[in-house]
């Protein structure tokens, strides 16, 4: 005898085909409102911007005058900001990842870094913003200069450069460690021949991968004193500078609707910049993949 | 009888991780150019045992060990010994073969590599893969990764590996457990060449190997508390004929294990 009645496994049996496809087009509206929303913005912005992106937009300083304005010194300040920050963070966030892997072992000292390391990967930019105020720019005297706003947002993304970092360094097989040690390698050589250059793929994806968070970072560097206006190009380390999203809010909170245009053009290059990031990440990724 | 001259030696050594006794009390004479086979079932300490000999144990934080285990004499265990010395002398080759992601060459210029080799590293590259009988398979495709050798090719790469930082002792760790019969015998018959030069420890779950390869074997197992307890010890004919304990008979008729 069948534990459940026919008559009643045939009502449930409707039932649960309705349940699954309620539930798949609940699915399906959700992937639809968000990519949804993300066509929208996108449309949105090129309406409003596109025929603003010429190289003019590009290659001009700001202006008072909507039409002449440009984005060169926000555009150049935002490529050396990140390339400080990636170089700084770069090494800094390896170097830690390494030391935690590889050397610290289980001590407390190792799980007290991790716990915070992982704290810190929440904690606002904002903050980040205060702690480059006080350090780089007062106490060090580095001013309110491009090095000041690139350590800072290293400072901002070392968190997640180190728990990428880890990972990738995890995922190298130990027995390619033992196979290294069992030759007679050091530590240090397992490490630097063996671990880093397998792990190195996944490093340099997490490194692109946060160095396009923090170009996107307004709020830390409003806090330690990017300008806003700046009719030259950065000139060194320790000039003053501007970046793509303080150019972009400072225009949008203007009232001329030229000024409108142009923040909608200046998101489309910073979007532009952004997706070319993520695709070199991609590319870099695939190819270290194929060598090894 | 065993002959004199033993390259490698434990006395009274067993073998802890943490507070668990994994090797107990093992006295164990390894004889130079001679093939030793470590046999036992699982969980009884083989790898273990084997590992003491480079020192591949102390990866293990909470890894120690009490007696003395001798190579050429010295205790290796001294505090002045200096473990990645030993790891060149005494080469180790895996379970699962574990050739790095790179060329077939760079594989085996590794070792000589990091070791601070100053002569023709080519003919060096060549001699060791020569002498792991893979030269004539790879000899076209050096620059090209050894991941995409067989794993019976891989193996050999990694003997090829392992002889090119001219150890003395080659430990092996159950090298046939993922290979298909045909590497397996071609791997046996690689230890037995290598045997005239080189004298090797084998751990190997495969009894018949154990019996076609060796020239001596030791049964290990696990009675109670004594985990990792060696049980008999002698020239393998006479263990695999001829056990003088009821306990390595009952193993080797396949009664338990």
């Amino acid at each position: 005898m069948a534990v459940i009645a026919p008559t009643d496994f045939r009502k449930r049996k409707e039932r649960r085909k309705w349940q699954g496809r309620a539930f798949f087009v609940l699915c399906l509206l959700a992937i639809t409102v968000a990519l949804g929303m993300l066509l929208v913005l996108l449309i949105y912005i090129g309406m409003k911007g596109w025929s603003h992106v010429n190289w003019s937009f590009i290659s001009s300083f700001p202006s008072r005058h909507p039409d002449e304005a440009g984005i060169q010194s926000a555009l150049l300040g935002s490529v050396y900001l990140v390339i400080i920050a990636g170089i700084v963070s770069f090494v800094l966030g390896v170097g830690a990842a390494v030391y935690l892997e590889e050397y610290a072992g289980r001590n407390r000292f190792a799980r007290i870094a991790q716990i915070n390391i992982a704290n810190l990967a929440g904690v606002p930019s904002i903050v980040y913003g205060i702690l480059g105020l006080e350090i780089f720019v007062r106490s060090m005297g580095l001013g309110k200069s491009l090095l000041a706003g690139g350590f800072t947002l290293a400072l901002l993304i070392l968190p997640i450069i180190i728990i990428s970092a880890q990972e990738a360094i995890r995922a190298v097989p130990p027995s390619i460690r033992e196979g290294g040690y069992a030759l007679g390698a050091s530590r240090w050589q397992t490490i630097w021949n063996l671990v880093l250059p397998q792990a190195f793929s996944g490093i340099l994806t997490g490194v692109i991968l946060s160095v396009s968070r923090a170009i996107g970072e307004t709020a830390p560097l409003i806090v330690i004193g990017a300008l806003t206006f700046v009719p030259f190009s950065p000139d060194g380390p320790l000039s003053r500078f501007s970046a793509l999203p303080i150019q972009i809010f400072n225009w949008t909170a203007r009232p001329q609707a030229g000024f409108q245009e142009a923040a909608a053009a200046g998101i489309i290059v910073l979007l532009i910049v952004l997706l070319g990031m993520n695709a070199l990440a991609v590319i870099l990724r695939n190819r270290l993949e194929n060598r090894s | 009888m065993l002959q004199a001259d033993p390259i490698l030696q434990t006395k009274d050594l067993s073998v802890y991780y943490g507070a668990n006794r994994v090797v107990t009390e093992v006295s164990l004479d390894v004889l130079r150019n001679r093939i030793t086979a470590i046999i036992g079932p699982s969980g009884t300490g083989k790898s273990t045992l084997l590992r003491c000999f480079n020192r591949m144990n102390d990866l293990i934080p909470t890894f120690h060990l009490s007696g003395e285990v001798l190579f050429e004499g010295n205790n290796l265990y001294e505090p002045t010994v200096d473990a990645t010395d030993i790891r060149y002398q005494i080469g180790m080759v895996f379970q699962r073969p574990n050739p790095f992601p790179k060329s077939i060459f760079d594989n085996v210029a590794f070792g000589p590599r990091i070791n601070g080799y100053n002569g023709n590293l080519a003919d060096l590259v060549e001699w060791s893969l020569q002498r792991a009988a893979i030269w004539d398979e790879v000899k076209d495709r050096l620059k090209s990764s050894a991941l995409s050798l067989s794993g019976g090719q891989q193996q050999r790469l990694c003997i090829a590996r392992t002889l090119a930082v001219e150890p003395t002792v080659i430990l092996m760790d159950e090298p046939c457990s993922s290979l298909d019969p045909i590497a397996t015998l071609a791997i046996e018959e690689l230890m037995r060449e290598l045997s005239e030069e080189y004298s090797i420890v084998i751990v190997t779950h495969n009894m018949q190997q154990a019996a076609r390869v060796s020239n001596y074997t030791a049964f290990l197992m696990a009675e109670g508390d004594r985990v990792g307890q060696l049980v008999e010890f002698g020239e393998s004919r006479q263990i695999f004929t001829n056990p003088q304990d009821e306990r390595t008979e009952a193993y080797i008729t396949g009664r338990f294990g």
